[in-house]
Formats: structure tokens, sequence, C-alpha cells
């Protein structure tokens, strides 16, 4: 009963929050003013279901926080994480299914799943950066600009093939990040989020003003799609061949980053996001530690931006705004940082869930925007969380009650 | 030299623009340590409630002094409510979550917010009433210098000032203080964090509102999109003057207004904002914490 | 069962975003879905798909959506007629929201659908993108508003057509206009750093530079979204131009006009077919008047102007958006074209589009060799007590 009356007071406090822009309309072009009324009653009685069923949510979570991980979903990662002949019957069982799916599915669907591979590849790649050495990369898009470009002007130039520029294209990331890690590194947190977000913004700018060298805002068209053995594909052939580049991408990079995870250096950037100063008093070198994690990030843009040229053939900046690197990082946050499948998981909603919400067209964006909050609200470890999070001292805030 | 000074002036409330903007990206910043990407949202909603409530009173024939200031008015209690809502269901459940989940919360909150305000109302740029009054000033001043741009300034000095002393000397102010420092302590001293950090959202809000009607009335035209841009402009200037500090934000909001007016008097407006970031990157290399930010010492 | 609850949560989202919009944008919605809804398709043999591309959502939605309407007022009529060789005609929206890799998705989405032709897309970036995929699956397709001149003049694309002409047509009028008609010498060119806008800029510099009569004192581009340009109107106005040249859309040109004559800056504005928007008029108020302005020829004198715009009026309430005119048209051209060739295999539709003549509210057109429209040109307008008067 009191949540009752708790949701009622909730409902109309939006409806008085959304009242103006709600109710009424206004065209000062035409100076038309509408009232919408019926809005107002809807919002009034949409809250009061929502806000009833967020607390009860919101209640759930809360009270099962004491005893982590007895839900079933944890059981679930738990079991599987802790079987590996489990683990593996499970990748192969994914891999089996994408294999097939081009047979079946037409080339849009193909297509949209070669994007969301590309953005799998990506946000492991954003990964290394965000979740195993915990710097904030705001402007992780830039390096995928540079790959991009690379093989655009490469290609356009001087008739260099994709697979030549496909290892330059990671090289010229890889100095980039470099070149940029140097000066920022000493910089923490939130410092470094908006240097990083401003070096994004500047390499788009460049990109968008020197015409002579980028070809400025109208782009590069016409870039040549990968050749596969000299064989004359068609353009769906083509789209099944780059499918299946993407997928053993995916392979090799989740392959390498597990590696790494386990690797010297993987522990060295999990040791400097817990704590670097300790870290840095046990001999971890700290600046050749970051910039580690900083040029392997950027080197996995910088091949995917020449994958993304490559496959839409055509490139301009508009490309590589904010907003991109905004949804690698949500990738990475939403799919639980640290995580491989985690990773995975989070590309393929952040990716196929606006692309499958075309049919609502107008309201595609928020319900994205909206399903981000909640998700976040809900499962702010992301989706897979990290098991090694397990051993970070998270109970002491609570306890404090802060 | 009055090239010089045109440029300057301008500058000047480019960059008081952002520092209304600013103040509360910091304040929020200072005691969340949180980056509230909705806050260019806030502000733009704040435009749009002084653009309807303007519309609204236009219609029925209220003169423009009273418009002015009731739009103002509902335009920062709306945007208040929003900011305050915001908080509620974006960023408190999050609170003691990884620190990069309320980030992400954010971006999701923005986008929405933009979209909202897309659907309800629309995506044409819509004209907005000048309700500034226009005054001349002599000859000399009047073509450097317009009212509007003298009402931003002052504005923005006038909220700057009561915003330093109300930290200062008001309990409440004492209580955000404290809650920046540190919570948990606060918490045990007595300081009902939840609503000082409601407090905090709702005056940045406000803030953020009373620059809305402000840079729209000077401007003449705003769209769902307007806060996305000045929302970043105003954090790099948040992050410029050191984020957390009242003074830093609004000194990094106006060297960051100057950076870009003389840039595009003197250089090429073609690299405008390549030199307001690289002017950023360059001042945090020497400065890690901005330029009047505190810089923490961390104990082990 | 936590994501069953997390899905439970997003569906009631989406039913409360859903109906608590539902009242006022039932126009649209009923326009969004279209043909398909209505008709349970016709009686013998299916239906002719054909797409309709731009951006239907996002920030420039204002542009792509006015030629979706056009398409379903046309595709109506033509139903209504019984349709295009025996069959009813479906159109297949794809939103792409302007973005080059989102108009690959698209573009792939209409091929996979079937479609015999396209309508989009609306930027001239996007449609470069997508146009790979058409070509490869032989599709024409007609742009009510891609402007871009490589589209038609690098011959790459054979199945391109358009009902607008390019920008560089534009930016010649543009420099004659000044040079001859205003007589002036120097010229500021401003532009915003898109690919429509600093594209003509660039073509004007270029024409400018070639003829020797007219002097560029300022070429620059600014930040679109950007919270004041008082820094490039002193600039402007340092630099001692006569007249300043400005590419891109309207809400910057209103901006930067106002303050032009605020800070009275002594220069005639000139601008392009993005400027040529009732909107800038209203929004700029009387800052606007005496700003010049290229645009389509005007037609509205044209019986099939008159009837599409009331057309739109009485279905829709409001007058046409950007570009309705030309996406009326370029699905007037792709239907008669359809209906000429007697079937939709590509060559013959195609032939038809470059043979036939065909009646549009643009005038009688029909396409070149390169895919622009013969029969489409522009004319220069000013701002006269707050209409576009046509002067030249």
């Amino acid at each position: 009963m009191n949540e009752i009356i708790k949701s009622l007071k909730v409902a109309v406090w939006f409806m008085f929050l959304t009242f103006p822009i709600m109710v009424i309309k206004v065209n000062t072009v035409y100076h038309i003013i509408e009232w919408r009324w019926m809005n107002m009653a809807m919002i009034g009685i949409g809250t009061f279901l929502i806000s009833l069923l967020w607390r009860y949510l919101l209640e759930r979570k809360d009270k099962k926080k004491p005893s982590d991980g007895v839900t079933l979903s944890a059981r679930a990662q738990a079991y599987v994480q802790s079987r590996p002949l489990v683990k593996k019957g499970l990748g192969l069982a994914v891999l089996a299914a994408l294999t097939v799916i081009p047979s079946f599915a037409d080339a849009y669907q193909v297509n949209i799943l070669t994007v969301a591979l590309m953005y799998v590849v990506l946000g492991l790649g954003l990964n290394i950066v965000v979740g195993l050495a915990g710097l904030l990369d705001l402007g992780y898009v830039a390096f995928y600009a540079v790959g991009a470009y690379t093989y655009a002007l490469l290609n356009h130039s001087f008739g260099l093939s994709f697979w030549i520029v496909l290892p330059l294209g990671g090289f010229f990331a890889c100095i980039f990040g470099i070149l940029l890690g140097f000066p920022v590194l000493r910089l923490r947190g939130d410092y470094l989020a908006i240097v990083t977000l401003g070096f994004g913004e500047i390499i788009r700018l460049v990109l968008e003003n020197w015409s002579e060298f980028s070809h400025g805002p109208s782009g590069i068209a016409g870039i040549d799609r990968p050749n596969f053995f000299g064989l004359d594909l068609t353009l769906n052939q083509m789209n099944g061949a780059i499918y299946y580049m993407m997928i053993a991408f995916t392979i090799v990079t989740i392959f390498f980053v597990a590696r790494l995870q386990n690797s010297r250096i993987g522990r060295a950037w999990l040791a400097l996001r817990e704590d670097d100063i300790a870290c840095q008093a046990m001999g971890v070198g700290r600046t050749r530690t970051k910039l580690m994690a900083f040029a392997l990030g950027a080197t996995w843009a910088g091949l995917m931006g020449v994958v993304f040229a490559a496959k839409t053939s055509f490139i301009n900046p508009a490309s590589f705004t904010f907003l991109e690197s905004a949804i690698i990082l949500s990738i990475v946050v939403l799919g639980g940082m640290g995580s491989i499948p985690g990773v995975i998981l989070g590309a393929l909603i952040m990716i196929l869930l606006p692309e499958y919400m075309r049919a609502f067209s107008q309201y595609r964006m928020l319900i994205f925007g909206g399903a981000m909050v909640v998700m976040m609200v809900f499962r702010p470890q992301g989706l897979v969380s990290n098991f090694r999070r397990k051993y970070s001292f998270h109970g002491m805030d609570e306890r404090l009650g802060g | 030299m009055d090239y010089f000074l045109e440029l300057f002036f301008g500058g000047l409330t480019r960059g008081s623009i952002y520092a209304l903007i600013a103040l509360g990206y910091t304040m929020v910043y200072g005691i969340v340590q949180l980056i509230n990407f909705a806050h260019g949202e806030i502000y733009m909603i704040g435009a749009f409630t002084a653009l309807i409530v303007a519309s609204v009173l236009t219609f029925y024939g209220v003169n423009t002094v009273a418009i002015l200031i009731l739009a103002s008015i509902v335009a920062v209690i709306y945007s208040s409510a929003y900011g305050f809502t915001v908080e509620k269901i974006a960023y408190k459940p999050l609170r003691n979550a990884p620190r990069l989940s309320p980030l992400i919360s954010a971006i999701g909150m923005s986008i929405f917010l933009q979209n909202y305000v897309l659907l309800a109302q629309t995506s044409d740029f819509l004209p907005f009433p000048r309700l500034i009054p226009q005054f001349h000033f002599m000859e000399p001043v009047s073509h450097i210098f317009s009212s509007a741009e003298l009402v931003i300034v002052v504005t923005t000095m006038v909220a700057m000032v009561l915003l330093t002393l109300f930290i200062k000397f008001t309990n409440l102010g004492k209580a955000m203080r404290a809650t920046a420092q540190d919570k948990t302590m606060a918490l045990l001293i007595g300081i009902d964090v939840d609503r000082v950090i409601s407090a905090t959202f709702i005056i940045g809000s406000s803030l953020a509102a009373l620059g809305g009607v402000l840079i729209a009335s000077h401007i003449g035209q705003i769209n769902f999109y307007i806060g996305f841009i000045a929302g970043i402009k105003a954090f790099t200037a948040a992050v410029l003057g050191g984020i957390g500090s009242i003074p830093g934000a609004v000194l990094g909001a106006l060297i960051l207004g100057w950076t870009e007016s003389f840039a595009t008097g003197y250089v090429s407006s073609d690299y405008e904002d390549v030199f307001a970031f690289a002017l950023l990157v360059l001042i945090l290399i020497f400065r890690p914490a901005g330029l009047l930010g505190k810089a923490e010492t961390k104990k082990v | 069962m936590k994501k069953l609850l997390l899905f439970a949560v997003m569906a009631a989202m989406f039913v409360f975003a859903g109906c608590s919009q539902k009242p006022k944008e039932e126009a649209k919605a009923e326009g969004e879905t279209p043909a398909a809804t209505e008709q349970p398709a016709a009686a013998e043999g299916g239906v002719i798909k054909i797409g309709v591309a731009g951006a239907h959502s996002g920030d420039l939605a204002s542009y792509g959506i006015p030629s979706l309407k056009a398409a379903e007022l046309v595709v109506k009529q033509v139903n209504e007629k019984g349709g295009l060789l025996g069959k009813k005609v479906e159109l297949v929206p794809a939103d792409d929201v302007c973005k080059p890799e989102v108009a690959v998705s698209s573009a792939n989405k209409l091929v996979s659908e079937g479609v015999v032709a396209v309508l989009g897309h609306i930027c001239s970036g996007a449609t470069k993108a997508a146009m790979g995929t058409y070509l490869a699956a032989k599709i024409p397709v007609m742009s009510p508003s891609a402007t871009s001149p490589d589209l038609t003049k690098s011959g790459e694309y054979p199945n391109f057509f358009r009902t607008i002409a390019p920008d560089d047509a534009q930016a010649r009028l543009e420099i004659d206009f000044a040079t001859d008609v205003l007589k002036v010498s120097k010229v500021a060119i401003i532009h915003d750093k898109g690919d429509y806008g600093k594209g003509l800029a660039e073509y004007a510099k270029q024409f400018a530079e070639a003829d020797g009569k007219l002097q560029v004192v300022l070429f620059e581009g600014i930040t679109p979204g950007a919270v004041d340009y008082s820094a490039i109107v002193q600039k402007i106005k340092q630099s001692g131009a006569e007249a300043v040249i400005y590419g891109g859309y309207h809400p910057e040109a209103s901006k930067i006009i106002t303050l032009i004559v605020k800070k009275k800056v002594p220069v005639k504005f000139i601008s392009d077919d993005g400027v040529k928007d009732d909107t800038f008029i209203k929004v700029a108020g009387t800052f606007a008047e005496g700003v010049y302005a290229t645009g389509p020829k005007d037609t509205s004198t044209n019986p099939l102007t008159i009837e599409a715009t009331k057309l739109h009026k009485e279905t829709y309430g409001e007058d046409p958006g950007a570009f309705y005119l030309n996406a009326y048209t370029a699905m007037l051209a792709i239907t008669n074209a359809i209906e000429k060739a007697g079937s939709t295999d590509y060559d013959a539709v195609t032939n038809a589009l470059r043979t036939e003549y065909v009646e549009t509210p643009i005038g009688k057109i029909k396409f070149d060799e390169k895919g622009d429209a013969i029969g489409a040109g522009f004319s220069v307008y000013q701002v006269q007590n707050g209409v576009y008067v046509e002067i030249q």
C-alpha cells in the first residue's frame, strides 16, 4: 500500500515535470501553441506503473546484495567458469552458429553481424585500456580513424592492397597511441578522460579541415574492398567473405586478449588499476605499463579502422565522432569491465539492439538511451561481472553506509 | 586595437556562457566525482522550457520584461526539477557501483533526454524571442559590446560571487564542502549526504537553466541538440580550471572563451576547437590538476 | 530470472513511451507504416517495392522526413489509379541518419528486401557510401537532395540520378551574381566544414580565382553548433570584404547574419539553397532582410507544384519541408520510368529515365547521361519584406 502511494506521488511528480515539454507544443515559426492534455494522462499512468516495477526491482536488487553470487546467472557463470570443458563447448557452439548463419540469413543480417563483430573487437581493444589498465579513454575513436584513413589514403594514392595496409594501419595507430600516451599518462582518472576526448576531437577536426591531406569532409570514396585469394566476388559474396574474416579476427583477438590477461603485463595492469602507488612500490614501471596498454588498445582500433574502410568503401570524418567513442566505452562497461564474454555480449546488445529496433524508428534512440540507464542501474557491474573483482574490497564503503 | 577589444569582449561573452554551465559540472564533480554528461541536456531543457513559457505568455500579451523574468523563473524551477530527478533515477542507485557505471548511465540519460525533447517537440531549430531588452551604448562601445552580452557577463559574475559566498558561509554550503572532502565522515557527523547531493544537482541545474535562457535569447534560436556541444565545452572549461573548484571553473571558461575567440581572430576558425583542446592538454601537462585544482597527494 | 525482469522493465518503458507519444504522432505514425499495412497486396502478382532512404531520425531528420512524405503521397496516388504494371507499389523506408556507415547497412537492407529502385539518400556522404551496394545490385537510385558534384561528374555511378542541381552550378551562380550584379570586388567565403557547405565554398573559391575579378579575402570554416560566432563576424569586418558567401545550412547562417547586422558590418550576404528555406527567415526575422540565396528555380506557379503542396497540407496539416518537391519529382520520375519501360528491369528503367520526359513540379524533365536532371536549375532569391523573391 505504501508503495502504491509512493508510486502515485512519483506519477504526480512526473506529470508536473513533463508538463511544459510534453503537453505544450510550440512552434515559434508559425506562432502555434498546441495543448496535448492526453499526453499528461499517459505520462501519469505510465510513470505510475513503471515506478511500481522500478521499486520492486530495486528492492530485489538491494536485498540480494549481502549474498552476492547466489543468483541464477551468477551461478551459471560460475559453473561455466569453473569447467573449462563446458566453456570450450559453449564457445564452439557459438562459433558453429555464427558460421552457418550466412547460409540462411540474407545480406542485410550478415552485414549487421559483421558490424557487431567489428565492435566486439573494438570493445576488446578498449577493454585492454579501460577494463584491464583502468585508464578512462574517451577518445578511442581517434585510433579507429587513424587506421581507417591509413588504408583509405594509401589505397587511394598508391593503390596499396588491404592485406599490406592492415598491419600498417595497426602500426600507425599504435604510434599515435604512444604519442598521445607519453604526455598524458601522468594525469589521473577523469583528467585523462577529458584529454583523450580532446585528442579524439583534434584528430577529427584535422581530418575535416586539412582537405589537401584527407579530402576534408567530403571523404574518400571508392576504397578497394579486400582481395580474397584473387577471387572475383560479387557484392554478396564479398560481404560473406568479410564476415568470415571478421569471425577469424574476433577469435584471434579473444585468444590474444585472454592470453594477455593472464600474462605478466596483464597482471601488472590489474595491479596498476587497483592501486598505482602500491604497484610502483612493487617494482612495476608505471609509465611503461600504461603506455603498453595504450599502444595495444590503439593497435586494435587501427586494425578495425582498416577493416571498416575496406568494408564501407567510403569514409569521412563524420564517422568518427565522440558518440562513437561513447558507444564503444558503453560496450565495455555494459558488458562488464575486464571480462571477455561480457564485452562480447555488450557489443552484441549495443549494436544489434538499435539495429533491430529500427521498426520503432523514431523511438529507437530514446529506448536506447533509456535502456543504457536501466541496465546500469540494475547491473552496475556489467552483464558479466569479472571474477577477479571478488577480491577487491567493495564491502568497506557499504558497511560504513556511504 | 578595436579589433583586439572586439575579440576580447567576444571571448568574454563566450567564456561567461561556458562558465554558467561549467559551474554545474564542477559542483557535481566535486561532490560525487561524476562527469555528469546529462548536464548539457539540463541546459537545453532550461532553454526549451523558457521558450515554451515565453510563447504562451506572448500569446496572452504579457510585456517583455515580465516574460523574461517569468520565463527565467519557470526555466530554473523546471531545470532543477529535472536535475533532481535525473540524479534520483540514474545516479543515486549507482552510488556504490564501480566508478564508470554512473558515467555510462549519464551518457544514456543524455541520449534519452535529447530524444525526449526531439520527439515531444521538434527536430527543427526554433526561433527564440529576444527577451533581453536592447539599449544602446555610446558609439565607441556599442559596436563592441551589446546589451545582451553585458547581461550575460554580469549574470555570470554575480552567480559566481553568490555561489562562492553560499559555499563559504551557509550551513548547506559547509555541508557540501564536507561531503566533497569525505562522504563517509560527513555522514558520521550527521550530515544528510543524500540531501546535500540533491541540493548540489538543483543548484547546478538552475545555473545551467539561467545560462540556457540567456544564451538562447542572445543567439535567437534553439533545438534539442544545443546542450551537447555546449556541455562538452563547459566540461573542458571545468577541467581546465581544476574540476571541483568554483573560481577555477569560471577562470577555465574565460580562458577557453578567449582562446577560441583569439584563435579565430588571429589564426583561423578552422582550427578553433583544436586550439581549445591543445591548450587543455598543455595546461594539464604542466598542472595535472588544472589551474586552480589542488593536486591530491595520495597517501599509501 | 533477473534478465526476465529487466526485459519486463524495458518492455514497460517501451509501452509507456509508445502510448504516451501516440496521440500527437498519429498523423506521422500512419504515414510511417506506409502502403504496406493498408493494402493486403494487389489481387494478382505481388508488389513493386521502392526503397526510401534518408535520415528519418536524428538531428538531420528534418531533411529526410519530407522526402518520405512525398514518396507516400505519390505512391498513394499511383496505387489509387491501379498501381504500376498492374501491381501495387509498396514503399520500404530505410533510415540512414545521414551517416555513411549506417547508409551501407540501409542499402544492404533495401537490396535484400528486393526493391527495384531507391529514392534517396538525402546526404551526399551517405549517398556515396551506399552507391557501391546499389551499383552491384543494379538498382537505380534517385536522390532529391545529394548535391555533391562527384556523384554525377565522376561517372562512377551510372545508376545515380538526382532531381536537384549539383553544387558547382550553384557556386558558379553565386560568383557570377556577386561579380556581375552586386559588382563587389572582395568576398569572404565562409563555410560550415560540412560536406555540402565546404564543397560549395571550395567551388566558389575556385571559380572566383579562375575569373580573377573577385578577390577572396577570407576563406574559413566555422564550427556548427558553437555558442557564439562574434569572433568570425569581427574577422569578416576586419578583412574588408564587401560580400560574404556562405556555404552551409540555415541554423548557422541565421546566427551569423544576426550578428552581422547587430555589429553593423557593411557586407552583403549570399548563400545557398541550404539557407533558401523559409525557416531561415522565420528564425532570423528582420535580420534576414536583404539576404541573397540561390535555390532551385521558382516553380510555385507550376500546377503540379500547387497540387503537391495542397496534397501535403491536406494530408499532414502543414506546409511541406525541405526537398519535398524534389522528392515528389523523383518519385514521379521513377514511377513514370517503370511505367514507360514496361518492366522493372535495370537497363529498361535507366534508359527510360534518360529518354522519356516527365511532367513534374520542377518542370518537364529527363536525365542526362551522367544522371543530372535536364531542366532543373538555380536562380537567385532575395529576402524582401519577409519572403524570398526571385530576382534573376
